[in-house]
């Protein structure tokens, strides 16, 4: 069996990437293979690495307030690639009450603050929507 | 008792420091007692001073700074209350300020947004959803203008945290106090400026470190003649910490990032002591008490040391570190969020009993998102409640002379110097960095930290252990999403009416200074006065400079 490949991905202007550095530790030592994008990626920018890298999941991490409009963007793009068997989740400083509408355009899960690393690597486990 | 001759000495002029200081400006209180009336002494010292004492302890305001950068510290006034703040438009962030003001905080802090941060205009592409957001948003000396409409800038003092764009936005500054008829002399407050930890730690870095470097030393040239009472750099390692560094790192990593400012300035061609004086730093207050307490102590005493023997500075004011403090925004929770209440006033008080000149203290939903009023008002009477009630504050440096604590200010020291060393060997601090090493170690303790976290091998309380199921049930803050399309009209309104001419000749003169190596401040202030927006002045020093590009370091 291959090994999940995952991009873990920085929208947007904002500059923390602890998050995002730490869940990529995580993923690998559970046996994901995970590419990082680095910081100030467009939305464009992260659909197009996910379609080169022939991605499983796309992790996308947003903690500056702004997943509002950077999350549904990807997902757009994603619908216009017609890059429909990704899985999505985010995570970051998001309130609660934002995430029916992020669930609503297609992010599959969104994981706050004080979540395990565990939690994450079950639930892209359990949820992928390609066959490895 | 017995001192030795040389201590007395130091003594004597400690005292007449006092007294010359007494004589200028009273202390708060005639006489301070305990709650139950017993007299508090302005300072402790062992009953037996011996000559290690002497080297490492010393006196407050004295070489080495171990125990305060004043004579009589909080006795004289307390720290300056700075609660970070910033959402929005520049009229809904004054609006905040007054009522901060009002509420009796004692300066002014600016968040700005990503954005400006990084040099695009409300309306550029890669402004979109982050107009507003985390601070205000800022593109013309117009939004600056409303900002600090009715804020007299002769009387309070201003934090800004802006890095890669400092210049342009302290020219602002400058340029909204003269139409305020206050000059740039009279102006206090402080620049964050302090790119090498945007590289390492924070991410709003926009050109490359060689000419970032410069610009850093323009300002620092131009300050020490024209705004003399500025702070010209904030040398910062609360984001190091947030980054997930331990209290040892956070230590070394800024004062290697201060080293490579102090060396680039004097490279060309500055003399330490003019500037050195305006040097300040910011540090975190995390949650282990007593390692927060002994980590300040030990950076005033290693960075004096550091800058005495590698640049030779004679002012003490150059020697020391006087320091902004902000409680550890990573240590807050989003489950059970009136807990980080209590988190924010054992960090605030570390940062009391460690000497801090000014405090932020986080609000208790920052983990949910921008704080509401309400939880800001807390934040602030804290600091308040640590000021006026608890008593901390009455003889200075209150935990000197601890086994544990001085233990911990020596290793603490200890540690961060070796690390300074190795940062020596790489070729100093933008080196480091370059090669990723500074972000790599840092990675690794937040990783390590967060599986003590997950292994319950280190306990959160409300996150890994006393967990409840509820749900945080409050007000949370919204920036309106229309913002950007308010900002942008307002942008269109002032490139239409603003003199094109008098803004392209500055965007020229701009570049061509850029390209030669002339102080860039006088040109940045010309082109904010024109109404040049950031986004244009941004854009003409990329034109020259170049965009930085990571390296990855995972």
């Amino acid at each position: 069996m291959r090994k999940i490949r995952v991009l873990a991905a920085k929208p947007g202007l904002d500059g923390h990437d602890r998050g995002v550095k730490v869940i990529s530790a995580a993923l690998r030592d559970a046996g994901m293979e995970v590419i990082y994008t680095g910081l100030r990626q467009t939305p464009e920018q992260i659909v197009a690495a996910a379609m080169q890298e022939d991605v499983d999941v796309i992790a996308l991490s947003v903690l500056s307030g702004a997943h509002d409009y950077l999350f549904p963007r990807v997902m757009e793009l994603m619908r216009e690639k017609k890059l429909t068997d990704v899985l999505v989740i985010g995570g970051g400083i998001i309130p609660e009450e934002d995430v029916p509408a992020l669930k609503q355009a297609g992010i599959a899960e969104i994981f706050g603050p004080g979540t395990n690393t565990g939690a994450i690597v079950a639930f892209i486990t359990n949820n992928l929507k390609r066959a490895l | 008792m017995s001192q030795p001759q040389e201590f007395k000495e130091k003594l004597a002029a400690w005292q007449a420091k006092v007294d010359k200081s007494l004589a200028k400006h009273p202390e708060r209180k005639a006489q301070f007692t305990t709650i139950s009336g017993l007299p508090v002494e302005r300072l402790y010292l062992p009953a037996e001073t011996d000559q290690d004492y002497a080297d490492k302890l010393g006196l407050p305001g004295q070489y080495p700074f171990t125990r305060g950068v004043q004579p009589t510290m909080y006795r004289g006034r307390f720290w300056t209350m700075r609660q970070y703040a910033g959402f929005a438009s520049a009229a809904e962030s004054n609006r905040r300020y007054r009522y901060l003001l009002e509420q009796g905080q004692t300066g002014l802090s600016v968040a700005f947004d990503l954005p400006t941060q990084i040099g695009y205009d409300a309306d550029h592409d890669m402004a979109r959803g982050e107009v507003g957001k985390v601070g205000v948003s800022i593109s013309s000396l117009k939004d600056m203008e409303i900002l600090f409409d009715q804020i007299p800038l002769d009387k309070v003092s201003t934090s800004m945290t802006i890095n890669a764009p400092a210049g342009v936005l302290l020219a602002m500054y400058i340029a909204v106090a003269e139409k305020q008829g206050v000059t740039p002399a009279q102006l206090r407050g402080t620049i964050q400026n302090d790119i090498l930890k945007e590289y390492s730690s924070r991410g709003t870095y926009i050109f490359p470190p060689k000419p970032s470097m410069r610009i850093i030393t323009n300002i620092f040239a131009y300050c020490a003649q024209e705004v003399p009472q500025w702070n010209t750099i904030s040398i910062s390692g609360y984001h190091i910490r947030e980054a997930g560094s331990t209290a040892v790192q956070e230590v070394a990593f800024t004062l290697a990032n201060g080293l490579a400012y102090v060396k680039a300035a004097v490279e060309a061609g500055l003399d330490v002591d003019a500037f050195g004086p305006r040097l300040s730093f910011f540090f975190n207050a995390h949650l282990d008490f007593l390692e927060e307490v002994a980590k300040y102590r030990a950076a005033r005493r290693l960075w004096a040391r550091l800058i005495k023997e590698r640049f030779g500075a004679k002012d003490p004011k150059s020697l020391m570190v006087r320091f902004h403090t902000q409680t550890a925004g990573c240590s807050l929770t989003a489950q059970q969020p009136k807990n980080n209440i209590v988190r924010v006033a054992f960090q605030a008080m570390s940062a009391v009993l460690g000497g801090t000149q000014s405090l932020h203290t986080n609000s208790m939903d920052e983990a949910l998102s921008l704080p509401t009023t309400e939880a800001v008002t807390i934040a602030l009477r804290t600091q308040q409640l640590i000021a006026y009630e608890t008593g901390v504050t009455e003889t200075i440096d209150p935990l000197a002379g601890s086994y544990y604590v001085e233990a911990l200010t020596d290793q603490i020291e200890q540690k961060a110097h070796d690390y300074i060393k190795r940062i020596d060997d790489m070729g100093g601090a933008a080196e480091a960095i370059e090669r990723g090493f500074v972000q790599r170690e840092i990675q690794e303790a937040a990783y390590a930290y967060q599986k003590a976290i997950e292994t319950g091998e280190r306990v959160v309380v409300g996150m890994n252990k006393f967990v409840t199921k509820d749900k945080h049930q409050g007000e949370l803050l919204r920036v309106d999403p229309k913002v950007r399309e308010e900002q942008a009209a307002a942008l269109a309104k002032i490139r239409a009416e603003r003199d094109n001419q008098a803004v392209s000749a500055g965007l020229a003169t701009l570049k061509a200074a850029a390209q030669g190596e002339e102080n860039l401040m006088p040109h940045l202030v010309n082109c904010v006065r024109a109404y040049a927006t950031l986004g244009e002045i941004c854009d003409t020093l990329r034109g020259v400079f170049g965009e930085y590009r990571a390296p990855s370091t995972i």
